[in-house]
This record gives C-alpha cells, sequence and structure tokens, in this order.
C-alpha cells in the first residue's frame, strides 16, 4: 500500500506541472488566479499522501485543513481586490 | 490484498483520472469562462474522490473525521471561489468567446 501512495504522489506532482503552464503563459490575469487556485487544491491533496508516507498522518493532516481554509481566503480575497479601483489599475 | 485496500486504490485512481481530465482541460480549452468550467467540476470532484478512498483506507478512528472534514470543506470552498473569479472577470468586463469567433 506503500509504493501505491507513492506512485500516486509522483502522478500528482506531473499532474500539478500542466497548470503551471497557463500560469506563466495565461492571457490574462483571471486564468492566471485559476490556475493558482487549481495547484492549490491539487497540493492539498499531495500533502495528504505525503502524510501517509512519512507515517505521520495525524499531525499531516491538521496542516492539511489550515492549508484548505488559507488558499480558499486567498482566492476570495484576491477575487475581491481585482474589482475594486487599485486592483483595475494593477490588471 | 483484502477488499478494503482495493476499494480504497479504486477510489484513489478515479480521482487521479479526474483531476487529470480537469488539468489538461485548464490548457487546452479556448476561453476563461470555459477554463473555469473545466477547473471548477471535475477538480472537486477528483478532489473529493481521492480523499474518499484514503477515508476507505483509514477506518473507523479520528483521522477518518478529520479526512471527512476536509471533503466537506472541499466541496464548499472550491466552487464558491471559482465562481467568485468568474464573476469578478464578468464585473471587470471580459466577454466570453462566442461561436465562429477565434481564439
Amino acid at each position: 500500500m506503500n509504493a501505491f501512495f507513492l506512485t500516486s504522489a509522483i502522478l500528482l506532482t506531473a499532474i500539478i506541472l500542466i497548470p503551471t503552464y497557463r500560469l506563466v503563459k495565461g492571457p490574462t490575469v483571471y486564468d492566471r488566479l485559476i490556475a493558482v487556485n487549481a495547484v492549490a487544491t491539487k497540493t492539498l491533496v499531495l500533502i495528504v499522501l505525503i502524510g501517509y508516507l512519512f507515517g505521520r498522518i495525524d499531525m499531516f493532516i491538521d496542516i492539511t485543513l489550515a492549508y484548505a481554509i488559507l488558499g480558499f481566503i486567498g482566492s476570495l480575497t484576491l477575487a475581491k481586490y481585482i474589482t475594486t479601483k487599485a486592483g483595475r489599475e494593477d490588471a | 490484498m483484502d477488499i478494503q485496500n482495493l476499494l480504497s486504490m479504486l477510489f484513489v485512481m478515479a480521482g487521479m483520472v479526474f483531476i487529470l481530465a480537469g488539468s489538461i482541460g485548464v490548457v487546452r480549452l479556448p476561453d476563461f469562462y470555459s477554463r473555469t468550467h473545466a477547473i471548477s467540476k471535475s477538480d472537486t470532484l477528483g478532489v473529493m474522490l481521492v480523499i474518499a478512498g484514503l477515508i476507505i483506507h483509514e477506518g473507523w478512528n479520528l483521522n477518518s473525521a478529520k479526512l471527512a472534514l476536509i471533503v466537506l470543506l472541499v466541496a464548499l470552498a472550491n466552487p464558491i471561489g471559482s465562481h467568485a473569479l468568474g464573476h469578478a472577470a464578468w464585473l471587470m468586463g471580459l466577454k466570453p468567446r462566442k461561436k465562429g469567433e477565434g481564439g
């Protein structure tokens, strides 16, 4: 079962590289933001799998919960920010 | 290899397929709104399936309860975040691509 988790983690790391293309290349700022959101969601799964590999799943689950809440708050805050006047001048 | 581990591996592999499909969609689709469509739905389902497989592997204890909390959080937070970004793009005047236009 450990080898299966290791294979899944390596596969997921390869999958994370795919939205990174959109993050670098994206024509508008919204494309980049949606790519950041996608990478954050996949990283959440990767942290849980790494917790199983290290045998410390009780600690890594709490890190995953904090990461999920931080990613959600960050995404909402950036979506609010780019509609304000200051964000319009930045974008 | 008992039935619990087999079911867990099946769920994790199904979730990986959905995550891969969403990642390919965010690169291949031509428009911001269609990319939002690819990410918000298939990615949410993929993450929920992978963590459900890990819950089956874990059994009945505190860790599986916390994993179920993560599933609930992802099911609520990921569509809300994608919708907020799409709404912000619409308010800023980004037009969706119509049929027959280039791009």
